[in-house]
């Protein structure tokens, strides 16, 4: 996993959000991980400073959380992208194509997966299975999903973005 | 808080209007249009098309006699976004936003139906047939999928009226736990999500001390088969009827709580879990002395998190419990030392699904469908090279041909069947030569190939099966969680010999490494996902070992797919000599004369694709 030296900039309005989440789940079983969850939604993603929040408020020891958060691929320790480009490599969209769509995303942004640009508008991540099957091969930018595409799309779709 | 009595009241009020969707012949009060708002739709942009129909009623003054049904997926996925309206029956295609004016105007107010956006089937003989006359349409048979497309799935009156929480409440009012357990087992339902474990036993070995002992009901609905999307359109489309199934299990072995465990991948299945469960505690049917029975049940959802071992049944449990997904030895199973370490049973959405009607109907009603060893049905997600991409529902023991060529519509472009893949990174591919075998459990597992949760990606000449091994492959090694070796190292250094293979640097000796290391990983692995990893390469190279000796011995590809393998050629008589290619080779492969046909030296080429894609004339293939 990526640990990002972006320097964190965590607001009081945010970690204010992350204690009342975390008191939410006081005495719930098994409630870490939705904490997690919601602690990402709220800064985006998960850098040290919040894990260390999360432990000091729930007595949870952090490196049960830092192993909690390397585990799963949906938690991030650096921050992503405005748009972040996701490239489906089920088995669907990576029969029909998938493949060279990832590399022309790759060769248009001029990073590889699971980095953001330097200029921060843009992160690739690559995903299994959005479940869009039925419009393989699929590309998500920012949440808007395109279906049915072809290498030769990527650019102008991109382009929509900057 | 609602009682029996109140839920058929909504039920008698509501049913005859629902029925229409589903055939019935009563006289409609409103015109309905069916919207598809599956993941597969709203990708085609079905959210934008309803809020235009939305604005035309509205401006027309017409919110009294014209309802718009938002959905869950209704199947033909590739073909989205869906609307059909009724009464009529009409199918519509691919309906884009701006389509709604012209169906609104000349169908719904003018009365004439729109042909030129009815939906249709080309048939292999080049014929357009009308959808209902379709197999995609006449050869399926939805029981677990019969309210998908069909009822919101955000209002719970839908569903009872459509006998939603019957199940539930003849189980609590006229049955003995010990009866639903018996019904269950009698059924022959088995676990849909890919082993095939008889459901009814399940419940059985964890009913024991019922009422001394805290229990759980959990559901797994962490689908991260690659290519498989069956339980997130019945989340989507009809919730409610895994709820009633869950609080019928919890009857049944005396369970107070269920989980259910939902990949985050799937927002719109999420949110519609939400509103159901608060839609049903709110009607009482769950919650505290449901049906004033004093039977207690509740239900919580958990996001998984992006982790394909959490598929597994204890590595799904200790995902809820808040931990890494690491799987945990059996026994103790999970009916006897589950979720907290109390017994806990756990099925897959789609099994859940099956159980309400089950209750209701009879154990020999359901017993009735599909084969000796397989009763029932099973809903397929069909994908890649396949006309009818989407979700169907076909009895156990229909053939392969049956699903693929007339369910399916055949695969696309006049191109040649190759294979089907079943079972994802678990499961196997089966051949040409056994199309018309019969799907069930074990006639799939009798040729190395699994049921699995249903994905069915097609495959035809142009896919390479060493290209589909080494995927599958490679996503076993990123989502093995660690813990125990052999998935851990074996299933990498399976991927290493597959990646010679595919660079052109295999011997035959690798194909015999392959099936050592294969066998090792299937018999020492901790869980199911580590001992099935192997079946993608086993049952690639029992079925196309001439392709892998195709790559090892003559160094070729023959599907074309795997780069090192291929060599560019330029074919001399459609070559103008415009010298393009030449000009953008980066490795100055190409030469000739202005005006001459150019060839490419093999020797220097990176095979980098440059000269394809600036080629005017089509005159450069990949041999």
């Amino acid at each position: 996993m990526k640990v990002s030296n972006v320097p964190f900039k965590g607001t009081k309005e945010q970690e204010e959000r992350l204690l009342a989440v975390i008191a939410k789940h006081k005495g719930e079983k098994g409630s870490l991980m939705p904490i997690m969850q919601e602690a990402q939604d709220i800064y985006g993603y998960l850098p040290y400073q919040v894990q260390k929040i999360i432990s000091d408020e729930t007595g949870i020891p952090i490196e049960k959380i830092y192993g909690i958060a390397t585990f799963y691929a949906q938690f991030s320790m650096s921050p992503k992208g405005a748009y972040q480009v996701s490239v489906c490599l089920g088995t669907a969209c990576y029969v029909k194509g998938a493949g060279e769509l990832l590399e022309k995303v790759e060769e248009v942004l001029g990073i590889k997966d699971g980095e953001c640009t330097p200029d921060g508008v843009f992160s690739i991540e690559t995903c299994r299975c959005v479940g869009a099957c039925g419009l393989a091969p699929v590309m998500i930018v920012g949440g808007d999903v395109y279906g049915k595409i072809t290498a030769d799309d990527v650019p102008g779709i991109l382009a929509k973005y900057r | 808080m609602k009682t029996l009595q109140e839920l058929k009241e909504i039920k008698a009020l509501k049913q005859d209007q629902v029925n229409i969707r589903f055939g019935g012949d009563a006289e409609a009060e409103k015109t309905y249009i069916v919207c598809c708002g599956g993941t597969g739709c709203t990708s085609s942009h079905s959210v934008e098309l309803m809020d235009n129909f939305r604005e035309l009623i509205k401006k027309a003054g017409k919110e009294d006699e014209i309802e718009i049904i938002p959905t869950g997926c209704q199947g033909l996925c590739a073909k989205g976004p869906i609307v059909v309206v009724f009464p009529g029956n009409v199918f519509y295609q691919e309906v884009q936003p701006e389509m709604a004016e012209r169906i609104f105007n000349e169908h719904i107010i003018g009365g004439t139906p729109v042909a030129e956006y009815f939906m249709t089937e080309e048939l292999a003989t080049g014929e357009t047939i009308p959808f209902e006359e379709s197999s995609f349409h006449k050869d399926q048979m939805r029981l677990a999928l019969r309210n998908c497309g069909r009822i919101n799935p955000e209002n719970i009156d839908e569903y009872i009226a459509r006998e939603g929480y019957e199940a539930l409440a003849k189980a609590l009012t006229e049955m003995t736990p010990e009866e639903v357990i018996q019904t269950v087992m009698d059924s022959g339902l088995r676990g849909r999500g890919g082993g095939g474990f008889p459901t009814g036993k399940k419940w059985l070995f964890a009913s024991g001390n019922r009422g001394n002992v805290q229990k759980y009901v959990a559901c797994n609905a962490d689908e991260g088969d690659p290519g498989a999307f069956m339980d997130r359109s019945i989340l989507e489309g009809d919730p409610h009827s895994v709820l009633e199934a869950m609080a019928i299990a919890g009857y049944a072995i005396g369970a107070d709580q269920g989980y259910i465990y939902v990949r985050a991948e799937y927002p719109i299945a999420i949110d519609r879990l939400r509103i159901a469960i608060d839609q049903a505690r709110d009607y009482g049917v769950l919650g505290k002395n449901i049906f004033g029975t004093g039977f207690d049940f509740d239900i919580d959802l958990r996001l998984g998190a992006g982790a394909f071992v959490c598929g597994e049944e204890t590595a799904l449990m200790t995902s809820i419990e808040g931990n890494r997904g690491e799987p945990r030895p059996r026994p103790p199973f999970p009916a006897v030392k589950g979720l907290f370490e109390s017994p806990t049973i756990l099925n897959n959405v789609e099994t859940y699904a099956n159980v309400p009607q089950i209750i209701l109907k009879g154990a020999d009603w359901f017993a009735s469908y599909g084969t000796e060893t397989s009763k029932g049905t099973k809903v397929f997600a069909l994908g890649g090279k396949v006309n009818n991409t989407g979700l169907v529902e076909v009895p156990m023991g229909t053939t392969l041909r049956q699903v693929i060529e007339d369910v399916g519509g055949g695969v696309p472009n006049g191109k040649k069947f190759k294979a089907a893949q079943t079972g994802g990174p678990s499961g196997g591919c089966i051949p040409a030569d056994y199309y018309d075998i019969k799907i069930d459990y074990e006639t799939l597992s009798s040729i190395g190939c699994m049921m699995g949760s249903g994905g069915m990606i097609v495959l035809d000449e142009d896919n390479c099966m060493v290209d589909i091994a080494k995927f599958f492959l490679g996503f076993t090694v990123s989502e093995s969680c660690g813990k125990c070796t052999p998935c851990r190292i074996g299933t990498k250094r399976m991927l290493e010999i597959l990646e010679k293979i595919s660079e052109g640097k295999g011997e035959l000796e690798d194909l015999d490494r392959l099936e050592d290391l294969a066998n090792y990983i299937k018999a020492n692995s901790l869980c199911g996902l580590g001992q099935t990893a192997p079946n993608p390469v086993l049952s690639t190279i029992k079925f196309f070992k001439d392709e892998y000796i195709a790559h090892i011995v003559d160094k070729t590809c023959p599907a074309g797919v795997c780069k090192e393998l291929l060599s560019f050629v330029i074919d001399p008589e459609k070559c103008k000599g415009c010298t393009k290619c030449a000009r953008n080779c980066p490795a100055g492969a190409i030469s000739g004369e202005v005006r001459q046909a150019h060839v490419i030296d093999t020797a220097k080429c990176i095979k980098c694709g440059a000269c394809v894609d600036n080629c005017h004339f089509g005159a450069i293939y990949k041999k």
